[in-house]
């Protein structure tokens, strides 16, 4: 087993999955998820439960690979123009660890950028990650976006926050 | 331009044909604005569900058009549904969406107060209005109620012109796609449950309309996302059960021949739905207990007869779809001629199991929510289309397929699951009410 991430690795994972996103690296954004892993946007402020309250999304490994297939598909006709995203995160807090339990809990405001065609919607965010080790490697068991404004009404998010 | 169809019998006749309609329906200000006037007043809008209001004081603001209006719990039998103004300077009575105003809503302008029927409570200094001859006037009558409203089995309509057909001529037949999605709950009660997705679109209303018996497009606008679903469960491991939202998406995919075999019903006043035979919700995996609730309540065949039902969009005209088998209903809020609010509420089966509120949550959130790649997959169509329409080499919109000369004298037919009958009967229904009292 090797030595548990330390604060700096925490943070440097969620600026790089970032990173990722906005270079829209989507196959190795994916491969950051553990096999159980979920990504998250809650409807409702402070939304506990995502099985009977819906969310605007909830999505495990399947769903994101269905997500990211669909982006390269000739017949997405609502990525043609194609959308880029762009992210400006405030430095991620690492707001708990349990290395005995392989847990960590990192806090990251952000804003994002999604644009299409002569369009380009602002968005800010709260985003946690709780993240584990697997075989020693850093992978997201939760991603969680709280959008500031999740129970507005929203045009389209095609991209991932 | 103003003035063109204004007061113009003849002019909005004209903008619907047999079988083509004019794109000044989608475009044109004007037309929207008589829209608002004429068919959103002269029709049986749906304004909210009764469970968003059980208790006295219970309030829900929304529209009907685009009207403000607060529904409202007067009793605990009776809903009000009230145009949500204060008769003094206009101000908007209620701040949130929702919540429970006590006994009184109370003005945050200058604080009159009205009971909950509408009716004026109180106004500070009343003195000041003393041989004003106030008490003959409008504002004395306090918030002014729409005049029909009717709650059927917890689903309340308001009509707001006395114009147009009573409650029961104008739905007939077509309230046993209402009842079907009742009586799924072995209590025979639904709750709004699970959150509503509100979803703006830069198109017209009529779009997200036509679009719900529009069976030759999934395969075609849906192949992106129902297609690749299909594709990435092909490699799923063999035996591997299908998860939930493989089975919600996948039969977007299906051939033509399947809506074909579907079936659509038409019913009068623009009402009608997909799925007579089967539709895209028939093949969901049963719930472990749900049936045997439900042959404990209704007995085995009057059991099997509601869970055969697959009926797949039911329209109520002119604005609300509801999806029986899955239990969502859809909302088209006009907005503008080119904007819309899309709402999607989930319901609970009152008494069965919790998997099928999940089902219905998941199904809301992988179709309708402005993160779904289905809702993408449509709304690219409606905003191209939004923005073809303006040009003028052809100014009309084809709604013929399957068109027969007989059809408009057919009452509640049964017809081949790709016609786009039920387009022609919305815009039939559409002209009635547009043009009623003109
Ligand atoms: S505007 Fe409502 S009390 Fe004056
Ligand atoms: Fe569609």
């Amino acid at each position: 087993m090797s030595a548990p991430p330390t604060d700096r690795q925490l943070i440097d994972f969620v600026v790089h999955e970032a990173r990722l996103l906005d270079q829209q690296r989507l196959d190795d954004w994916l491969g950051l998820f553990a096999e159980d892993g979920h990504y998250w946007i809650p409807l409702e402020p402070g939304q506990t439960d995502p099985r009977l309250t819906t969310s605007l999304m909830y999505e495990d490994k399947l769903l994101l690979e269905i997500r990211i297939e669909r982006l390269k598909g000739k017949a997405t006709y609502s990525q043609s123009p194609r959308s880029r995203c762009h992210h400006v995160l405030q430095t991620p807090q690492v707001d708990a660890r349990d290395d005995g339990k392989a847990h960590y809990v990192t806090w990251t405001p952000m804003h994002y950028v999604e644009s299409r065609g002569d369009q380009q919607t602002l968005y800010a965010a709260w985003v946690t990650h709780h993240l584990t080790t697997v075989d020693g490697v850093l992978r997201i068991r939760l991603k969680r976006v709280d959008l500031i404004n999740c129970d507005a009404a929203l045009g389209s998010i095609q991209l991932f926050v | 331009m103003i003035g063109r169809y204004r007061g113009n019998r003849q002019a909005l006749t004209a903008l619907v044909r047999e079988t083509e309609v004019h794109r000044d329906v989608y475009l044109d200000r004007e037309v929207f604005e008589l829209e608002m006037e004429q068919l959103f007043a002269n029709t049986w809008v749906y304004v909210g569900h009764d469970s968003q209001v059980p208790r006295v004081g219970d309030y829900y603001a929304t529209t009907i058009g685009n009207q403000p209006v607060v529904m409202v719990r007067d009793t605990p039998d009776s809903i009000k549904v009230l145009h949500n103004r204060c008769p003094h300077k206009g101000t908007r009575l209620t701040g949130e969406a929702c919540g429970n105003t006590g006994r009184f809503f109370r003005c945050p302008y200058h604080a009159w107060t009205f009971r909950l029927d509408g009716s004026l409570a109180g106004v500070p200094l009343k003195s000041g209005y003393d041989g004003t001859g106030f008490a003959d006037g409008v504002a004395a009558r306090g918030m002014t109620p729409v005049r029909h409203v009717r709650n059927y089995r917890g689903f309340v309509f308001g009509k707001l012109n006395d114009a147009g057909p009573g409650f029961d001529e104008f739905f007939g037949e077509s309230l046993s796609s209402i009842d079907n999605m009742v009586d799924r709950s072995p209590q025979g009660r639904l709750e709004v449950a699970g959150g509503a997705l509100r979803y703006r679109h830069a198109c017209n209303w009529k779009m997200l309309v036509d679009n719900l018996t529009d069976t030759c497009h999934p395969m075609i606008a849906h192949q992106s996302s129902a297609g690749t679903t299909v594709e990435v469960w092909k490699s799923a491991p063999p035996g591997a059960k299908k998860p939930m939202a493989v089975e919600i998406y996948a039969p977007f995919a299906s051939p033509y021949e399947f809506f074909q075999g579907m079936g659509i019903r038409v019913w009068d006043n623009g009402h009608g739905h997909t799925g007579v035979a089967h539709s895209i919700h028939s093949d969901y995996s049963a719930v472990p207990g749900y049936f045997e609730q439900m042959v404990a309540a209704y007995g085995e065949a009057r059991a099997k007869a509601i869970l055969g039902e697959a009926r797949h969009n039911t329209v109520y005209f002119p604005n609300v779809t509801v999806k029986g088998p899955i239990q969502l209903l859809r909302l088209f809020k006009p907005i503008a001629a080119d904007e819309t609010l899309v709402e999607s509420w989930a319901f609970r089966l009152v008494g069965a199991p919790d998997t099928l509120l999940e089902r219905t949550v998941m199904y809301n959130r992988l179709v309708n929510a402005p993160t779904s790649v289905v809702g993408h997959d449509d709304l690219e169509i409606y905003e191209r289309a939004q923005a073809g329409l303006a040009g003028s080499g052809n100014e009309w919109v084809n709604i013929q397929r399957l068109y027969s000369a007989d059809e408009a004298g057919r009452r509640n037919a049964v017809t081949d699951g790709t016609s786009e009958w039920q387009m022609r009967n919305q815009f039939r229904a559409w002209t009635k009410f547009m043009t009623m009292g003109l």
